[in-house]
């Protein structure tokens, strides 16, 4: 799912890069001293998650979570997955360098948007409700990944259509996978600590 | 990307940064990060594939310098290949152009065969040049130097904390699958691994923000006053002065002979 250097038009990788850092400032907004040792924790907590690996028949696919990082963190999202994504590629060689704010928009910004679709529902008392939202919000977030991930390989140049399109098929498995898995998450956290999903929100 | 980890090198702390002695390592950490920067964005502006060659020389030349071990980033360079080689395999098909070869009655164009061939190389050059400047200095020291290079603070407090606890919470994801084993889970793929795993995430999660809750405990306990000190002082030497010399002359020459083909 990362987007490596070199196959984006300029234009996508500057608007990109525009507005991850338009999100990553919003996101540091809701972060005061006080949150910032749980969001990093968190952060270093989803870091782990995405080394899971859920096999899928033959093959096996790794855990991505940005659904149930939105139901956790909110906008704090932003800047928990972008240094997620710049260790990723410092450390390990994942993604590049000049597609850093693409890579995070993809991933960030579902998880945002899952955040306020979803949030009526962590905030219902139910776990089974939440588990529910939760399963929704895990599938939306792939699904959206993989819309934005396209849209900026289509941006960039229309061989990439078919690419594309075929990339978004491919990962209809991990949209199950990630939305039941996401759901069974948020199932245990909201009986066992519902807190989980407020500690980070609210006025900051 | 579980499969490129191997036992000794799970997180970012234990990635074969103990390259103590390897030139590269006595610039200054700002220098590296700047030159990993420029040379990441001349590159993707580059196009003519002998242009692009010769780039990823020079990213073998750093990593070289920068005495990472040969075989783990050889390995991360090939996972991030077979990441992106399904994309790219369908370039010269889908780009218009001189037809090439006809598969199964679908051409190949010769322009999309180009197309490819530039970003695997760019995609690849800069993977190895950040990996040797940036990826073989400690994670802390990473995030001193983005300080001093005037990235937001809370942002660089947010990325020590990340650092910090990928270690520990990794341990404890592994014990917890431990556990599991020991109970003789085996994931495969149905409802029951689903929910398993799921639950895994849920429990690591909660332990994350337990976690947090008694670390900012702690530090209020010693008198958090919202900053933390960045110790490191750094300073610019004649080595980096040299360095960016060199490197810069390197560059410029790859721009000029971007710039004369595409004049030609």
């Amino acid at each position: 799912m990362h987007i490596v250097d070199g196959a984006l038009a300029n234009p996508v990788v500057l608007g990109g890069a525009a507005l991850a850092a338009g999100g990553i400032a919003l996101g540091l907004r809701y972060l005061p001293l006080e949150r910032i040792p749980a969001a990093g924790v968190l952060s270093a907590a989803f870091f782990v998650a995405s080394l899971i690996h859920v096999p899928i028949g033959p093959s096996s696919v790794h855990l991505i979570l940005n659904g149930l990082a939105g139901l956790v963190l909110g906008w704090a999202a932003f800047p928990a997955l972008f240094v997620g994504l710049l260790l990723q590629a410092v450390f390990f060689g994942f993604g590049g360098l000049t597609v850093l704010g693409v890579n995070t928009l993809a991933i960030a910004l579902p998880a945002v948007i899952v955040h306020y679709l979803c949030r009526s529902g962590m905030r219902a008392g139910n776990p089974v409700i939440a588990a529910l939202w939760g399963g929704i919000g895990g599938a939306l977030a792939i699904a959206l990944t993989t819309a934005l991930v396209g849209l900026a390989l289509t941006l960039s140049g229309g061989a990439f259509f078919l690419a594309a399109r075929l990339v978004f098929f491919a990962h209809i498995p991990v949209m199950v996978v990630e939305a039941l898995l996401s759901a069974a998450a948020v199932y245990l956290a909201a009986r066992v600590k519902p807190d989980l999903f407020f500690t980070l929100k609210g006025a900051s | 990307m579980g499969h490129i980890l191997t036992a000794g090198q799970k997180t970012p702390d234990a990635t074969g940064k103990t390259a103590t002695g390897a030139p590269l390592s006595r610039l200054d950490p700002r220098t590296r990060i700047l030159a990993a920067v420029t040379f990441a964005i001349v590159t993707v502006g580059c196009s003519w594939i002998p242009v692009l060659l010769a780039a990823l020389a020079v990213a073998a030349g750093l990593a070289v310098l920068s005495g990472l071990p040969v075989g783990p980033t050889l390995r991360r360079m090939a996972a991030m290949d077979g990441f992106i080689v399904f994309l790219i395999a369908l370039l010269p098909f889908t780009t218009p152009g001189d037809p090439l070869v006809t598969i199964w009655g679908v051409t190949a164009s010769r322009q999309g065969l180009m197309l490819a061939i530039d970003i695997l190389l760019t995609a690849n050059a800069v993977v190895l040049a950040l990996l040797a400047l940036v990826g073989s200095m400690e994670p802390v020291t990473l995030g001193h130097a983005l300080h001093r290079l005037r990235m937001p603070e809370a942002l660089v407090h947010l990325m020590m904390f990340t650092i910090r606890y990928v270690e520990v919470l990794h341990a404890e994801y592994l014990r917890l699958r431990q556990a599991m084993k020991a109970r003789g889970f085996r994931p495969s793929t149905d409802w029951h691994s689903l929910r398993s795993l799921g639950y895994l995430v849920g429990m690591v999660l909660v332990r994350a923000v337990d976690r947090s809750e008694r670390v900012l405990g702690a530090m209020k306990c010693r008198g958090f006053s919202g900053r933390l000190p960045l110790l490191h002082a750094y300073a610019y030497g004649p080595r980096d002065a040299a360095f960016a010399a060199v490197l810069g002359a390197a560059l410029l020459a790859l721009c000029l002979a971007e710039v004369s083909h595409g004049a030609a």
